[in-house]
């Protein structure tokens, strides 16, 4: 629905594509483990791999957590917009058609956070 | 029926307002908390100016509960008299 | 002509009677249309604005009056808390960090309200809610000046009292009480009445301020529980005008139902979202508790709210449907946002702390179902790990929701232990909301939302550094530069408390006032 204004009411998205200087937003979130409060913000180009996020970023993001170094990247299961997705490591965001904006949840079966209380 | 309720801070102004109320409003409940004083009825509660005035000794306006007021719930009338909270329901 | 002469003084209704409705006119050289230009478009029909009542037919002399004894009662105490080292007989300074976020998040929201109450009482064709407007205005002015000037005090000896107006232009926590009002600014008068002077006023400040307010003063902050309860006294007033309003909307004309609904639906979760901050001030921020949130949640919203939907009933007004969702909220989100500002301490102009054994055992009494098993492990291992010298700061900026610009920190209704995601679309991007509540706002008025100033987006964009900043330099560090552009004074305002300044001057000032040096 639109906005009820006395004038024509249209203003530019804020936060669009064209707005990060070449680079892209990824929100990663680690299902079950609520010792991080809520899904990580990375601004990325869209040539940076995959792998790289996960071998570098998200340890430096989520490596607090005992449960981080036994995750098991071969088992676990991604999902895209809440859908099943299988990232290839050695492909970019854009080879992987990861779009600006686009949330990733990483579940690692099996491990349920501190005493299992999905912390 | 539907708790209406009104507070109050607690002090020396409200004390004989709040006696006149429970007096003149049998079914009302005192809750106190610190710094606050709150009563609490079912469906209505009326302040009467001729109550407190009597408790006070001198005339009372009843826009002057509004120096010591925290809250209130219910809808509210008020004249030169009686100052009412009520539900509709 | 035989006129009663001993006639002294008019009667409450004949006076404000004769002081509002007497005062007002008809336009003639302009048509009122032209001179009302914001009373129509919100598509709200109004056929008689005599029909507007307010049942405390308070008239500006009678105003002046009571707001000036308010005003000599409150400073007579200001001085004397002020004179008296007041500031020394509260439980403990962490108390006072709960304080710093009222500055910061809520004060300058009065300064908003008195501006936004202003436009209202200019908007209005009628004169009943011109001068109600008016009056709430003058008080909502009066709330930010009371305010800054009592907590000013605290500014001479306490950290992160310094800069709350900077601060609430810029910092990633305060952007979501600013967003609030900005939201309800940008409306038109008849939204905004709903926005503030029903869901905030009439639904939402009696939790913000009774059950507070009182711990405020069993804590012993003499200056917060006196103007909290200076300002509470005119809210009583401007609870009155918001369900007046909304009553006036409904009796005017049918077809103003459905509006008004989705405003009421839409502004009830905006302003439960907003109170999540004040959930963690009362549950983790209060050395001595006076009730839990949880409890303030039943008496003033559960109890108090489902009476006055029950009034509301006969003119087809329903309870807002994300009340099913606040049921199972309110044994979590305090615990969801003391959590998020501990990990998050780094970056906050206030300090945060593990809870101590003693308050776990009160949170686990109070939230039976949930506690012990959700929250206890994750503040007992945070704790376990501080003591080890590994306090939990996160080092990586949090998902925000577009809407309420929280951190989506919060979990599905059936599922305390998963994060709910919400997503849009909307020409061809992407946006996340952190709820079904949200995302039904967002999808409702996109081209609003699509405008809102995420502080993460924003210093990922680059636009929060100061000008002195230097990207190219390879020592940049992006978060320090964050938090200096925030005018945070580090290492003093942030971080634990546990070790801070606050904490080294209070215990050695109390120390002083107890015994001859």
């Amino acid at each position: 629905m639109a906005v009820n204004a006395l004038k024509e009411y249209s203003f530019p998205i804020i936060d669009g594509a064209d707005k990060f200087h070449g680079r892209q937003l990824l929100y990663v979130g680690w299902d079950h483990h609520l010792l991080f409060c809520a899904p990580f913000a990375y601004c990325l180009p869209p040539d940076t791999r995959f792998g790289d996020i996960v071998e570098k970023m998200l340890p430096h993001s989520f490596g607090y957590h005992p449960d981080w170094q036994k995750v098991d990247f071969s088992t676990a299961t991604w999902l895209k917009s809440g859908q099943p997705w299988q990232p290839d490591m050695n492909k970019t965001l854009a080879e992987l058609g990861l779009k600006h904006k686009d949330a990733l949840r990483l579940q690692t079966p099996g491990l349920m956070g501190i005493g299992g209380s999905c912390s | 029926m539907s708790t209406v309720f009104i507070a109050f801070q607690t002090n020396e102004d409200t004390r004989p307002i709040v006696e006149s109320i429970m007096e003149d409003n049998p079914g009302a409940v005192l809750d106190e908390q610190p710094a606050m004083v709150k009563i609490n009825a079912e469906g209505k509660l009326v302040i009467k100016r001729e109550s407190i005035e009597a408790r006070i000794g001198r005339s009372f306006d009843l826009q002057e509960l509004q120096i010591n007021l925290i809250t209130i719930s219910g809808n509210l009338d008020e004249d030169d008299d009686t100052f009412t909270l009520a539900w509709n329901n | 002509m035989d006129m009663k002469a001993t006639k002294k003084k008019l009667g409450l209704k004949e006076k404000y009677a004769h002081m509002t409705r007497g005062l007002g006119w008809e336009t003639t050289y302009q048509p009122m249309d032209a001179v009302f230009p914001y009373a129509k478009f919100e598509g709200i029909k109004i056929h008689d604005w005599e029909r507007w009542e307010d049942p405390f037919r308070l008239t500006m002399d009678a105003y002046w009056k009571y707001q000036a004894e308010k005003e000599r009662k409150l400073y007579a105490v200001l001085d004397a808390f002020a004179q008296n080292n007041g500031h020394l007989s509260i439980t403990d300074a962490r108390y006072l960090n709960a304080i710093k976020l009222f500055l910061c998040g809520i004060s300058p929201l009065e300064y908003v309200a008195h501006r936004g109450f202003a436009a209202a009482g200019r908007n209005f064709p009628g004169v009943g809610p011109r001068i109600a407007c008016l009056m709430q205005s003058l008080d909502e002015i009066r709330h930010a000046q009371t305010q800054i000037h009592a907590l000013s005090n605290y500014n001479k000896y306490y950290d992160g009292f310094h800069d709350f107006k900077h601060m609430l232009e810029r910092v990633w926590y305060l952007s979501v009480p600013k967003s609030f009002f900005d939201d309800a600014y940008s409306a038109g008068p008849f939204e905004w009445m709903i926005a503030i002077g029903f869901s905030f006023e009439y639904v939402l400040t009696n939790l913000l301020f009774v059950p507070f307010m009182s711990g405020a003063a069993y804590n012993g902050d003499m200056a917060t529980v006196t103007f909290g309860f200076s300002a509470q006294s005119d809210e009583a007033r401007h609870m009155t005008l918001g369900l007046e309003c909304i009553k006036f909307m409904l009796e005017q004309d049918p077809d103003n139902l459905p509006i008004v609904q989705k405003w009421i639906d839409k502004w009830a979760w905006r302003g439960i979202r907003v109170l999540t901050l004040v959930g963690m001030m009362m549950d983790y921020m209060l050395p001595k508790r006076v009730m839990s949130w949880k409890e303030a949640w039943e008496i003033y919203f559960e109890q108090n709210g489902g009476a006055l939907f029950n009034d509301l009933a006969r003119y087809g007004i329903k309870m807002p449907d994300c009340v099913k969702q606040c049921t199972v909220d309110k044994e979590h989100i305090s615990h969801q946002a003391w959590a998020t500002f501990y990990q998050y301490g780094g970056a906050a102009a206030f300090h945060t702390w593990s809870p101590t054994d003693e308050e776990m055992d009160w949170l686990s009494a109070k939230y039976p179902n949930t506690f012990d098993k959700y929250y206890r492990p994750r503040f007992t291992y945070w704790r376990e790990q501080a003591e080890k010298g590994n306090r939990f700061y996160s080092n990586t900026l949090p998902m925000l929701c577009q809407v309420c610009q929280i951190p989506m920190v919060f979990t599905e209704p059936d599922d305390p232990t998963q994060i709910c995601y919400r997503e849009s679309e909307f020409k061809g991007e992407k946006f996340h909301t952190c709820s079904d509540g949200c995302k039904h706002i967002f999808d409702d008025e996109p081209e609003k939302y699509v405008q809102s100033w995420l502080p993460v987006h924003q210093i990922y964009q680059g636009n929060c550094f100061t000008p002195s900043a230097n990207p190219a330099d390879p020592a940049f560090d992006p978060m320090l530069e964050v938090l200096k552009f925030y005018n945070f004074n580090l290492g003093h305002d942030n971080m634990d408390y546990e070790g801070s300044r606050d904490q080294q001057n209070f215990n050695t000032w109390r120390g002083l006032a107890t015994k001859n040096v």
